[in-house]
């Protein structure tokens, strides 16, 4: 993981995010993923404009206070700041839902298909995959 | 507007929200044909209910209690025409149910095409109800939420559908119900013969908030509903006043702008009602509230205490925001 | 064995009898101890399991029932939040839809179907075991799930897409539609096991033309139970299939229809209540033929209404879905099937009405509850009547017009002639008498709390009230019916709580009630109470359709049975000549494992799908060790044997014990 990093001085504090263990909560962070138009960039999953948020490569950390950080400080090449737009609670259950993508939360918690047209395997199908660090810039 | 929302329901026989108050040619021969079948059955109930107060006390006058195996032929023909008769009683009278059923049940979907007049669309989502009135001038199309206006004495004709889970569109005093599917297009026509509101209710169980997902028909002369429809497809109000102002800032840097829109202002987000014309609303949340500034407040400060589970989330809003905000909703005339 | 005219004394007979009678005791008896109740395959036993289990679900439901009016008796309640009240009113309906009122209408099937037919056990007496551990498991895992927050609450019914899986995260859905698995398992069994004996196991005499009413509407109930359970089957496992691995039966985006599950869940649900209904039906025929103490007009005419309910029952379960947007020309047709139904159960109010009229009653609790039922279910059916109307449907479709609707036919249909059956046969069951005059306490109690509850909720419904909301507002004016109906909630509760006190009661201290307390006309009467595991000492050869009452004094009886090992006699479909000596299975402790075999399976499968990999591989297991233990059938043709000249058989007696 890289040392560079936007906002506040020192690493974010290490977090235990509720809504990884809610299935309710990942649900919720999938919905707001597609409603706030987070697949604007990210589409699907796959990335594009943005990062892919379904492979393995993190750019600044797959844990939920770095995951929390990048969508309310927002990062450099792109990511906007969602301070004050989105609340909290919302905050983390997007944090939970992205983690899904690449298979990290529990089985019986992540989402299954949405009701829409499907892109890829449901949250709940797809493998775990090992968190890697990566720079930006790469795979895109 | 403050007492709008209070005492506005009646109890029986009266009522904004009851099919037998019915004020439009659809709830009217829907309640004909309740009353043609109460009065029926209830006679039906009456008679039978006489038939086995006689059977009892008939039989309740026997000293032994000796089994009767053999009865005489005279009673069992009796009883064999007695069973026929009423047999051919329910027949006839099912028939007659049937034949009013579908005579009423026809004219209720009567060409839907010919019906001209007005055409909305209604979405329903989890738990609100968003409304487009369509024209084939596109100027004239406008998108609101919760609340339609209609002429009296045109009929209406909505195209319905549903973006998440299966809900129903009812409004008892105009019209039966219809479902709106997910992936279908259900249609209904109605028509309202005297102004006034008319509150609906989600009818098909849509999950935590269905009790809340309410919305008013409100039918108005021609005139007043032509000024409405005006000023609905207007842009929004600019603000006015300097708190107004401030409450516009507050709307577009803080969570209110990622899901509401307000035509006339970069707030464009379809996630949720279209707030353009909220302050001339007479209700919100889903027809459950009244629009007064305190229930504004409420809403906004913690929608959640109201409609626990609402897609709308909480909002920490210093004071100062909050009655801002309110201001400019207010304005949103 | 004691053939022919051969001279025998009366005591050397008496004495043979008494021989035979404990050594058929011994052969029938199971396994003592906690390996005994895992293993016993007697009927009655399992019947009991079924009654009692069916029981404490009624009452849970019912406990929910409560919760949900005490929320709804004000408006703007905070009492239950809104997650509560949907978990609850989900789980309410599913447990009295599936866990108490179809269990409990099969189990006094399975208790009663071969007693009034003269077998000594059901045809599968092991298929019986596991019908039942699968039901308790089924149970188990709702009630499991409700307790941890994880009670579905997506309502009895589920529809997509809410019910999917985008709307309803996590595994409270899962949970139901497994639950719905084990559920349809144990009514296919208890209607496959009640096909088979009625039709193959009747004792000689008893051809179909004899058959007591209520067996009729069991034997039409489980036929029902074989069409009709399959299609929720299919659709509870499409849903579970669209959660678990992605399918898309029911997403539109994809090809898949929402409404297509409404046909599915309706081609069961619709049936689903006459399965409920019908064998209150048979309750009521054999309380009335009793307590009228004459026999029921117009046989015929009941047993093709019965059969002809049965027939149109499949063919009305689009009126559920009035509302939804399929075209009207199809959904006349349900109109018309919807009010032809009537005419069928209209001829059987008729024909009981007549019999009563000619009869002479003797008012006792059981047909008091009867004459609840006339009063309740005809305006459940009449509001049926109005409900079937598509025009009319579409203002009080899904309103508490609706809840009214159903609540007065099933408890006016099934619960009330379901208590009158408990007042008629629980001595039978256990040999003591209830309380008479308790009887009508609980009789009182429950029909005034019913309509308190239930009659308001017409009006509420017409007056704009939905379904399956939480709260209401002030403004709306429900309120004060609404308290009306909770107020008469507690009335009903104490009604049903009177009756389990006269239970315990009577259990202890309860008059003996002997073979015939009531001088009724069925076989099940002409045993002691509670009857010996064997039933039937020499199986009767029926002389009339009301077995008791016609029978002569020197009726004939089977003889030639084996007392040493379970054997009972086959007899033909339609005029139950003896045909073969059967091998009944005895004790067994594979259909236990069997079903628990099929509780992993299930239960896993909540969470993943290898979970059927699994248990296919269990299960098979298990059936292989269930079918390894079959008895050594040797079954032998039966032989017609002549008449002794001695009368066997207790006398009839034709006077009511005095209660």
């Amino acid at each position: 993981m890289s040392d560079i990093h936007p906002g506040q001085a020192g690493l974010p504090q290490p977090v235990k995010n509720q809504s990884d263990d809610r299935a309710y909560d990942a649900n919720e962070g999938k919905r707001l993923f597609s409603q706030y138009n987070c697949a604007g960039c990210h589409f699907n999953g796959g990335g594009g404009i943005g990062p892919a948020l379904m492979d393995a490569q993190w750019i600044y950390g797959e844990n939920p206070e770095n995951i929390y950080a990048t969508i309310v400080e927002g990062r450099p090449n792109g990511m906007p700041s969602f301070r004050q737009k989105i609340p909290d609670n919302q905050v983390w259950e997007l944090v939970a839902y992205v983690r899904s993508m690449s298979g990290q939360l529990r089985k019986d918690v992540a989402p299954t298909r949405n009701d829409n047209m499907n892109a890829r395997r449901s949250e709940q199908r797809t493998e775990r995959k090992t968190p890697l660090p990566t720079t930006p810039g790469r795979n895109q | 507007m403050e007492t709008v929302g209070t005492n506005i329901f009646l109890l029986v026989g009266g009522g904004i929200q009851n099919s037998l108050n019915s004020s439009g040619p659809n709830a009217a021969s829907l309640e004909r044909l309740w009353w043609l079948m109460f009065w029926v059955c209830a006679a039906v109930f009456v008679f039978v209910m006489i038939a086995l107060a006689f059977a009892i006390r008939n039989g309740t006058h026997k000293s032994d209690l000796n089994p009767v195996l053999n009865p005489s032929p005279q009673t069992e023909r009796r009883k064999r025409n007695a069973v026929l008769s009423a047999v051919f009683a329910t027949v006839v009278i099912l028939f007659v149910f049937l034949i009013y059923s579908f005579s009423t049940g026809r004219a209720l979907t009567a060409d839907l095409s010919q019906k001209g007049g007005l055409s909305i669309d209604v979405t329903a989502y989890q738990w609100w109800w968003n409304v487009r009135y369509n024209d084939v001038d596109a100027s004239n199309i406008f998108t609101t939420a919760n609340e339609i206006h209609i002429p009296v004495g045109v009929p209406v004709t909505f195209n319905l559908r549903a973006n998440d889970v299966i809900h129903s569109f009812w409004v008892p005093n105009l019209a039966g119900k219809k479902d709106l599917i997910p992936g279908k297009i259900s249609t209904l026509w109605l028509q309202a013969d005297k102004p006034g509101v008319y509150r609906g209710q989600c009818a098909e169980y849509c999950g935590l908030q269905h009790a809340r997902m309410a919305l008013w028909i409100v039918a108005e002369p021609q005139e007043q509903f032509n000024a409405w429809r005006q000023n609905q497809t207007q842009v929004s109000i600019p603000p006015a006043t300097d708190a107004q102002r401030y409450g516009q800032q507050v709307f577009l840097k803080s969570t209110c702008v990622m899901c509401h829109a307000v035509n006339g202002t970069t707030a464009g987000s379809n996630i949720g009602p279209n707030l353009t014309h909220v302050g001339s609303r007479n209700t919100i949340a889903a027809a459950t509230l009244s629009n007064t500034r305190e229930h504004l407040l409420r809403w906004v400060a913690d929608s959640q205490q109201f409609k626990p589970g609402n897609k709308m989330p909480a909002n920490n809003l210093s004071d100062q925001d909050l009655q801002a905000v309110v201001d400019y909703l207010q304005s949103l005339k | 064995m004691n053939y022919g005219a051969t001279q025998i004394s009366d005591e050397e007979l008496a004495a043979q009898m008494e021989r035979e009678k404990e050594e058929l005791e011994r052969t029938w008896s199971p396994p003592r101890g906690l390996r005994g109740w895992f293993t016993d395959t007697d009927h009655k036993a399992i019947a009991i399991r079924y009654i009692v289990t069916a029981f404490v679900f009624f009452v849970l439901g019912g406990v929910e029932a409560a919760l949900m009016r005490i929320q709804l008796a004000r408006p703007d309640s905070h009492f239950l939040n809104p997650d509560q009240y949907n978990q609850i009113f989900t789980v309410h309906g599913t447990t009295m839809m599936f866990l108490f009122a179809v269990p409990i209408m099969t189990a006094l099937g399975i208790y009663l179907v071969p007693l009034m037919i003269g077998a000594r056990d059901v045809a599968f007496p092991r298929l019986n075991v596991y019908g039942y551990f699968v039901y308790l498991i089924g149970g188990i895992l709702l009630y499991t799930g409700f307790l941890l927050n994880t009670g579905p609450d997506a309502g009895w019914f589920a529809y997509v897409p809410l019910s999917g899986p985008a709307y309803s995260p996590g595994k409270r859905v899962d949970i139901w539609a497994q639950m719905i698995t084990f559920t349809e398992i144990s009514a296919l069994a208890g209607a496959v096991i009640i096909v088979g004996t009625v039709f193959k196991m009747r004792a000689p005499g008893m051809s179909l033309n004899r058959l007591p009413l209520f067996v009729w509407a069991q034997l039409v109930t489980s036929f029902m139970i074989i069409f009709a359970m399959p299609a929720v089957m299919l659709a509870s496992s499409l849903l579970a299939s669209d959660r678990l691995i992605d399918t898309h039966f029911f997403n539109p985006a994809e090809g898949g229809d929402a409404i297509l599950y409404q046909h599915l869940f309706w081609f069961f649900g619709h049936p689903e209540v006459y399965i409920i209904f019908i064998p209150g039906l048979g309750f009521i025929s054999s309380i009335v033929a009793a307590f009228a103490r004459t026999k029921i007009f117009g046989y015929t005419a009941m047993v093709l209404s019965l059969i002809s309910t049965g027939f149109i029952g499949f063919g009305l379960w689009v009126h559920h879905m009035f509302a939804t947007p399929i075209p009207q020309m199809g959904q006349s047709f349900f109109t018309a099937a919807s009010m032809i139904i009537t005419i069928p159960t209209g001829v059987q109010i008729f024909c009981w009405i007549a019999t009563l009229w000619t009869g002479k009653l003797n008012i006792k609790t059981p047909l008091l509850f009867i004459f609840g039922f006339f009063a309740i279910f005809i305006i459940g059916g009449l509001t049926g009547v109005m409900l079937a109307s598509v025009p009319l449907d579409l203002q009080i479709h899904d309103t508490f017009f609706v809840v009214a609707h159903l609540h007065y036919v099933l408890i006016g249909g099934a619960v009330f002639p379901l208590f009158g059956a408990f007042y008629y046969w629980i001595p039978k069951w256990t040999g003591r008498m209830l309380s008479e005059r308790a009887g009508r306490w609980n009789f009182a109690l429950m029909f005034i709390g019913f309509n308190l509850v239930f009659f308001p909720m017409h009006q509420l419904g017409l007056n704009g009230m939905p379904r399956r909301v939480y709260t209401y507002l002030p403004e709306s004016g429900w309120g004060t019916l609404n308290l009306i109906a909770s107020i008469g909630a507690a009335i009903l509760a104490v009604g049903v709580l009177v009756f389990v006190i006269n239970f315990l009661w009577a259990w202890r201290a309860g008059a003996l009630a002997g073979d015939n307390p009531w001088a009724a006309d069925t076989l099940e009467w002409s045993i002691s109470s509670p009857p010996p595991h064997y039933n039937f000492h020499n199986i009767p050869v029926v002389q009339g359709r009301y077995a008791l009452w016609e029978m002569t004094l020197d009726a004939p009886v089977v003889r030639g049975l084996s007392t040493t090992k379970r054997e009972t006699l086959v007899t033909s479909v339609l005029e139950a000549e003896p045909e073969l000596r059967f091998d009944i299975p005895g004790p067994s402790i594979w259909p236990f494992l069997v079903a628990l075999a099929t509780g992993v399976t299930f239960i896993a499968g909540i969470f993943t799908p290898w979970a059927f990999l699994v248990g296919a591989i269990l299960a098979g297991a298990t059936l292989t060790g269930w079918f390894f233990a079959d008895p050594n059938y040797d079954n032998e043709p039966a032989r017609e044997t002549p008449k002794t000249s001695h009368p066997i058989g207790p006398p009839v007696e034709l006077r009511p014990k005095e209660v």
